[in-house]
Formats: C-alpha cells, sequence, structure tokens
C-alpha cells in the first residue's frame, strides 16, 4: 500500500456523495449519493449523457454543486475555494475522457506535471522527479515514447499516457473515465490490466466509468499476478478480494447500487441493458 | 426573448469575471513570462507582415483620395497633414486592431478552445494550474505591449504610402510632405492614438480568450467559438473607436 493510500485508510471514506444536485440547462445530477471506502473499485455504468463525466468533475470540484455534500478524502469540498480546492484534489488522479494531455508538452513533460506542480508534498527534487516519471511511464509500457509529443502517438498510447500522470503522484484516489471508449478490444483489455494492476500495486481505490461491462467484470473478477504479470481469476487469489461495487446511472440518477452478482440478478430493463451474459 | 437576455446578462457576467481574474492575475505569482514571450512573438512578429501591408496601402490610397478632393481647393499641400491626423488618430488603431482580432482573437480562441474540448484545461485545474494564470493573463500582457508598437508602424508606413503618392504624383519634395504633416500633432492626437490600441488590444485578448475557455461541443464547437471571437471583437472595435474619439473631440 502507497504512502498515500495508507493515509486515507486512517482518514476512512475517500469520497462521499450525499444527496448531490446540479444543473446547467437541465438537472444532470439528481439526488445523487455513495460512498467510495479507502482500495475500493467502484464501476460507473450508464447511457452517453446520464452524467458520469459530470459526477466525476463534480468530485473533485471542477463543477459546483448546486445542492448536496461532496466529501473529498474527508473534507467537505462543497463550498471549499479553488486555491483550497488544490491540495484536495493532489490526492487525486484522473484520467480525462478526452485525454486531457497537454499537446504542447512532450510525455515525458507530461507525466512530470504532478509531481513539479502539486508542490503541497513538498517540492520533489528533479533527479526524483526524472525516476518516478520513467518508472511511471515503464508501468504502462511507453518508456520510448518519452520524448515524443502526445499528437504522435496512437490513441491507446495516448490514453496509457494519460494514466500514467493519473498515478504518478501515487494517488490514494484514481478516477478513470471512459479509459477504453473509441478502442479496439485487444487495446482495451490492454488499459484495463493496467488499472487493475496499478489498484493491486497500490492498493488505491479507483472508479471507473464505463459502458463496457468487460471492463466491471474484469475489476471485480481479475487480480494483477505481480509475480507472472498479467491478470489472474480472483478466485485463484483469495487472499486479496478488494471490493468491487458497480453503479448504473440513469439520467443524473444512480438507479443501480451493488456487487456484480446483484448487478446480474437485476430484473430492471435498463440496468440489464449494461450486463452481458 | 427573456431567456435571450438572460443568456446575454450572464455571458456579460462571466466576460467581467474572466476580465478581473486577468487583470488581478497580473500582479499575483506565478508568472508565465516564457509564455507571455511565446504570444508576443505570435501576436507582434507573426502580424507584423499584413500590418505593414495593410498600413502601406491605407496610407497610399487615403493620399490619393485625398489629392484629388484637395486639388479643387488648391490646397493639395495639406494631403500630409490629413493622411497623419486620420492615420494617427484612427485608422492605424483601427485597421491594425482589425487586422490583430482577425489574426489573433481568432488563433486565442482556436488555440483555447481545442484545449477545452479535449480537457486540457480541467487537466490543468486538476493539476493545481489557473488556467486563468497560465493562459489568459499571458495573451493579455502580450496584446497589450504588441498591439500599440504595431499600430506605431502601420502610422509610419501609412506616412509613407502618403508620401509616395504625393512624391511621384503631386511632385511634391519629401518637406513639403513631411514637415506640415508632423507639425499638425498634438500631445493630444499621440494620446489618442497610443491608448485605443491599448483598450483594443484588452478587448481583443480578453474576447479571444473568453470564447476559447467557454467552448464546448466538440471541433465544431471550437469553430463556433473561433468565429464569434473574431466578429465580437471586431464589432468592439467599431463601437470603442467610435466612443473614445467622442471623448476626444469634446476635450
Ligand atoms: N459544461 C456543460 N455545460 C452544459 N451541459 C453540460 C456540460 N457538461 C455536460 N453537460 C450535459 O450534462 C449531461 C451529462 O453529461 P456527461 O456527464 O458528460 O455524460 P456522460 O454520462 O456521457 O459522461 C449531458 O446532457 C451533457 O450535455
Ligand atoms: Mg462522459
Amino acid at each position: 500500500m502507497s504512502a498515500g493510500a495508507e493515509r486515507v485508510a486512517q482518514a476512512g471514506t475517500v469520497l462521499e456523495f450525499d444527496r448531490v444536485d446540479l444543473s446547467f440547462d437541465v438537472k444532470v445530477l439528481d439526488q445523487v449519493s455513495f460512498r467510495v471506502e479507502p482500495g475500493e473499485t467502484r464501476v460507473i455504468l450508464g447511457a452517453a449523457g446520464s452524467g458520469k463525466s459530470v459526477l466525476l468533475k463534480a468530485a473533485i470540484g471542477l463543477l459546483r454543486v448546486d445542492a448536496g455534500r461532496v466529501v473529498l478524502m474527508g473534507q467537505d469540498i462543497t463550498r471549499l475555494e479553488e486555491k483550497d480546492l488544490v491540495a484536495v484534489r493532489a490526492n487525486v488522479g484522473v484520467l480525462f475522457q478526452e485525454g486531457g494531455l497537454f499537446d504542447s508538452l512532450t510525455v515525458g513533460d507530461n507525466v512530470a506535471y504532478p509531481l513539479e506542480n502539486q508542490q503541497v508534498r513538498g517540492a520533489v527534487p528533479a533527479e526524483e522527479v526524472q525516476r518516478r516519471v520513467t518508472e511511471a511511464l515503464r508501468f504502462v509500457e511507453l518508456e520510448q515514447t518519452m520524448d515524443q509529443y502526445p499528437a504522435e502517438l496512437s490513441g491507446g498510447m495516448r490514453r496509457r499516457v494519460g494514466i500514467a500522470r493519473a498515478v504518478v503522484t501515487e494517488p490514494p484516489l484514481v478516477l478513470y473515465d471512459s479509459p477504453t471508449a473509441g478502442l479496439d478490444p485487444i487495446t482495451a483489455n490492454t488499459i484495463m490490466a493496467l488499472i487493475a494492476k496499478e489498484r493491486d500495486a497500490k492498493g488505491a481505490a479507483s472508479i471507473i466509468v464505463t459502458h463496457r461491462y468487460q471492463d466491471g467484470q474484469i475489476m471485480a473478477d481479475f487480480r494483477y499476478n505481480s509475480e507472472r504479470g498479467g491478470l489472474i481469476p480472483a478466485a485463484a487469489d483469495p487472499s486479496s478480494a478488494p471490493r468491487t461495487i458497480f453503479m448504473v446511472m440513469r439520467e443524473g440518477r444512480i438507479v443501480f447500487e451493488g456487487d456484480k452478482a446483484s448487478l446480474e440478478a437485476s430484473r430492471d430493463a435498463y440496468v440489464r441493458n449494461f450486463v452481458r451474459r | 426573448m427573456s431567456e435571450f437576455f438572460k443568456a446575454l446578462v450572464s455571458e456579460w457576467q462571466d466576460f467581467w469575471f474572466l476580465a478581473g481574474r486577468a487583470f488581478a492575475n497580473i500582479f499575483r505569482s506565478p508568472h508565465y513570462w516564457d509564455d507571455v514571450a511565446l504570444q508576443m512573438e505570435a501576436i507582434g512578429v507573426g502580424s507584423l507582415p499584413i500590418v505593414i501591408l495593410t498600413g502601406f496601402f491605407s496610407g497610399f490610397v487615403l493620399a490619393m483620395q485625398m489629392s484629388r478632393a484637395l486639388n479643387t481647393y488648391g490646397a493639395t499641400g495639406q494631403v500630409g497633414p490629413i493622411v497623419m491626423i486620420t492615420l494617427v488618430r484612427e485608422l492605424g488603431p483601427v485597421l491594425t486592431a482589425l487586422l490583430v482580432a482577425g489574426r489573433n482573437a481568432s488563433g486565442i480562441a482556436s488555440e483555447l478552445g481545442s484545449m477545452k474540448v479535449s480537457e486540457q484545461i480541467d487537466a490543468m485545474r486538476a493539476l493545481g494550474t489557473d488556467p486563468i494564470q497560465k493562459l489568459v493573463t499571458p495573451r493579455l500582457i502580450a496584446t497589450c505591449v504588441m498591439l500599440p508598437q504595431l499600430t506605431i508602424v502601420a502610422d509610419f508606413v501609412g506616412m509613407v504610402g502618403g508620401f509616395a503618392i504625393s512624391y511621384f504624383s503631386l511632385r511634391m519634395t519629401a518637406s513639403q510632405y513631411w514637415t506640415p504633416a508632423y507639425q499638425i500633432l498634438e500631445f493630444n492626437d499621440f494620446v489618442q492614438g497610443l491608448l485605443k490600441p491599448f483598450i483594443f488590444a484588452i478587448v481583443i485578448s480578453l474576447v479571444g480568450c473568453f470564447y476559447g475557455m467557454k467552448t464546448s461541443g466538440g471541433t465544431q464547437g471550437v469553430g463556433r467559438a473561433t468565429t464569434q471571437a473574431v466578429v465580437v471583437a471586431s464589432v468592439w472595435v467599431f463601437v470603442l473607436t467610435a466612443f473614445i474619439t467622442r471623448i476626444f473631440v469634446n476635450l
């Protein structure tokens, strides 16, 4: 377990939404409540436009909620000012749906950015930055792209760089917005393996937004095997069994919350859309 | 209808909020001087050729048209002062501002718009960088520094264009053209001639940033933001020049 994850383990809940409302022209989040415990994996399913990305942005205060409470790392961020949010956000890694990689910076500089910028944890010395960037890029198997620009990479490679940037600070909570969207099945599975690996190596809580049921399945049923590399069925290694909770969103509301077995048992027609047998 | 006005008022508020933050950041750390330099180059050096071209021909055409009218009063000797006053007070600032609005307000809006739709601006905030400090303030500073200088270049090149007509077509000597032209200038003209580009610079850069930062709706949205930025910035240049001229005429 990383230092950050341990700190949160003491603090209790990683993220809590308490009856959160958020609207633009129409209501986008409607009475959303849930809690994420340290080390937990939460898979959010839902149709396009159901508010999944908005939920993730509200979780780190990029969007302001109209009502209700958002508690991140034990701190109520609902009405926190932007400058005070910086310190809380440093505990969260984010992979954005559209990537969010800075296209004016090289891959290496992109991954170094959180280390150099989030000075809240104290300045990281230059050689330490270099070491951790290399390590993060090695983690996603993209060491060789260090000096390239994001525009020179394929979609799958950009996603992996995004993951490297999200996890380079070893945050206790990582948000992944549609990590497999628009990717071929093989690349998508590679990405999910990386996310599972990050979870199992560092013990970070993960929130994964996706429309692919397999992604959730991988998180629920597989563990990263550090000895052989690659994923193994969780049943073969019962010692490490982080919780995986599924949540289904529809038009801004959470219409289902529960583990994989109850998701598969659900009789709700909308929920069943997201379950493949 | 009331929906439309509500949207307009809220947009107006958002704009002033952005403007306030951008100005406040000028006096606040961290300063991104590298970005300021980069923007100065894009705005100043990049616009120079088109500003020179346009400046020259506006002075050239102005002198040509004026000399015909002045000739009917036997007053062609006044062409220098007339070109000078028109350029320094109005044409230099306005033409330069319109060119920079077309080139840079659009450039800024499309650049920031792409960053917005690819969530780079969200990523910046998530990683502890204030996007206004990093993106808007450098563009504001760079435009405010470069636009007055570009305007001076346009004024000067325009005078040279007027001189070309006076020399070749009106057979005037250099001193016949330049001396009365310089003598006509008053302190007031300098103030007006430099205040305008400074204010236009604020409007152009902030309008470009504003439409860029509020881009939504993917690639199409970036195109929309770009067009809006140019149109709105240009309209404001016209409105403000009339307004400022009005103030100075009354002084
Ligand atoms: N910045 C915004 N301004 C206005 N509407 C927005 C904005 N962001 C998202 N929305 C709207 O909120 C709804 C939910 O969006 P989103 O969370 O992105 O959906 P998804 O579940 O596909 O990620 C959509 O109807 C979208 O149009
Ligand atoms: Mg989304």
